[in-house]
């Protein structure tokens, strides 16, 4: 299981939780699992082309995901960002 | 008659309901809804009472609709909204930035809902805005790359800004676009033709190409469908079908004024009858009030002339403008309008123009004001 931190921005899919399990052996497994449980959540964070968003950013630790490929290991930290976008 | 009426306001942070009184003076406000999301369009669906849908980002979240059937108490987010396919060559992959235009389709096909895009896309919905589909007659046509060119578009992205069905005929279909201007379809979006001759294009080298424009809105004649209203990024247009060839009715404006700016309303009974909203289009663009000046201008005689309706309007100071869904008309007698402006101002006028009074302020920047009956 991986731990996912989930910004505010995206607490409304996940009834208000900021940290949830998911299930996956890389990030897009992972969002997918999640996106099976709040529906939604995975389109508003990686576009159809499977980008992530220019204001979402995406940590394994203190590594930054910009692959959707990138593996995950059981006790990763998935961490779902909102970054800065103007005012 | 007038008769109780409900707008539907969308702002860059956040959607509020303004509902009258039967006399249209009284105004009861309900909001925010959805505050912080950036709500490029709120549209009730004419053909299903209570049915509302809504446009709708953040600043970090992608593009999403949502859809009410009880008048705005609940929502429900689509659950597929619209997205291009997932393209085989990354380079040329397109993503759905946001939605801008919601149009609920023909009153034959209910359930059915259109929608326009930046970048430049329409997509088609048949659930009732739950799932989106591509239409690729125009997503996907060969002369996409020409129509839609990566490279041009407007400060916040190239717009696919309005989309229009003749109320006589479902096939028969218009859209504007920032980038190629209006074309037609008349198969239901299977295939798509330019319709720009004589609409000028100053920012190219051949100024009346075939395509090309900025459509800045287009509006028909609800009693005269073939009578097509046009608000470019260069002036005022009209077109009577099955005519080709537009005339720049705006040049009938006073020269200190110009005839550029973001919006047009076609009167609900008189076809001979629209309003514009002037912007400044001098120099650098300041897209301000002429002078500071709001005004609207009206014509009753099919653009031949043009008076000026500023009456309660800031006389001095005001620069604010409004943007292309941002001003409209019920379907009352005498028409109500409502415009809604840039400062966050939302302003109505229960004799056609003749006179304007504030109904809120301190909103966020307003993007969309749509007028409905409230039932």
């Amino acid at each position: 299981m991986i731990s996912v931190l989930i910004p505010s921005q995206l607490t409304s899919y996940t009834d208000g939780a900021s940290r949830v399990q998911a299930d996956g052996a890389t990030v897009e497994a992972a969002l997918d699992d999640l996106d099976r449980r709040f529906p939604g959540l995975k389109f508003r964070v990686i576009d159809e082309q499977d980008r992530i968003r220019r204001h979402m950013r995406i940590f394994i630790g203190m590594e930054e995901a910009r692959d959707l490929r990138r593996t995950l290991q059981a006790g990763d930290e998935l961490m779902i960002f909102g970054a800065l976008s103007g005012g | 008659m007038a008769q109780p009426v409900q707008l539907l306001v969308g702002t860059r942070k956040g959607a509020w309901i303004y509902r009258s009184d039967a006399a249209r003076q009284a105004w009861q406000v309900e909001g925010p809804l959805f505050l912080g999301h950036i709500i490029h369009h709120f549209v009730a669906d004419p053909r299903t009472p209570g049915v509302l849908l809504i446009a709708a980002s953040t600043g970090h979240l992608g593009p999403t609709i949502y859809r009410s059937e009880d008048g705005g108490k609940t929502w429900v987010e689509a659950q597929r909204p619209p997205a291009f396919p997932k393209a085989a060559d990354p380079a040329s992959a397109r993503a759905v930035h946001h939605t801008f235009w919601l149009e609920p389709g023909h009153a034959s096909e209910p359930g059915v809902w259109w929608a326009g895009t930046s970048p430049p896309a329409l997509f088609e919905s048949r659930d009732g805005g739950l799932s989106w589909a591509s239409v690729e007659g125009f997503n996907d046509n060969p002369m996409y790359p020409a129509w839609c060119p990566p490279e041009a578009g407007t400060p916040d992205g190239a717009l696919l800004n309005q989309i229009k069905i003749d109320p006589r005929d479902p096939a028969h279909m218009y859209i504007a676009t920032s980038t190629g201007g209006v074309f037609e379809s008349t198969d239901r979006a299977k295939s798509w033709r330019p319709l720009n001759q004589n609409v000028e294009a100053n920012f190219l080298p051949d100024p009346y190409p075939e395509f090309g424009q900025d459509a800045h809105y287009i509006a028909l004649s609800p009693t005269n469908p073939d009578r097509i209203w046009q608000q470019n990024h260069c002036g005022v247009y009209r077109l009577d079908r099955p005519g080709e060839r537009w005339a720049r009715i705006g040049k009938a404006m006073p020269p200190e004024i110009g005839d550029i700016g973001f919006t047009v309303v076609a009167h609900p009974a008189s076809d001979q009858t629209a309003w514009v909203f002037p912007m400044d289009g001098t120099e650098v663009w300041p897209r301000v009030s002429p002078g500071g000046k709001p005004a609207v201008y009206r014509t009753r005689d099919g653009g031949a002339s043009w008076e000026r309706q500023d009456r309660g309007f800031p006389a001095e100071q005001g620069w604010f403008t409004v943007k292309r869904q941002a001003f409209c008309a019920d379907a009352g007698a005498p028409a109500g309008l409502y415009l809604g402006t840039t400062g966050g101002e939302l302003w109505t006028s229960g004799d056609e123009g003749d006179s304007w009074r504030q109904i809120a302020a301190h909103l966020p920047e307003i993007y969309a004001v749509v007028a409905t009956p409230l039932t």
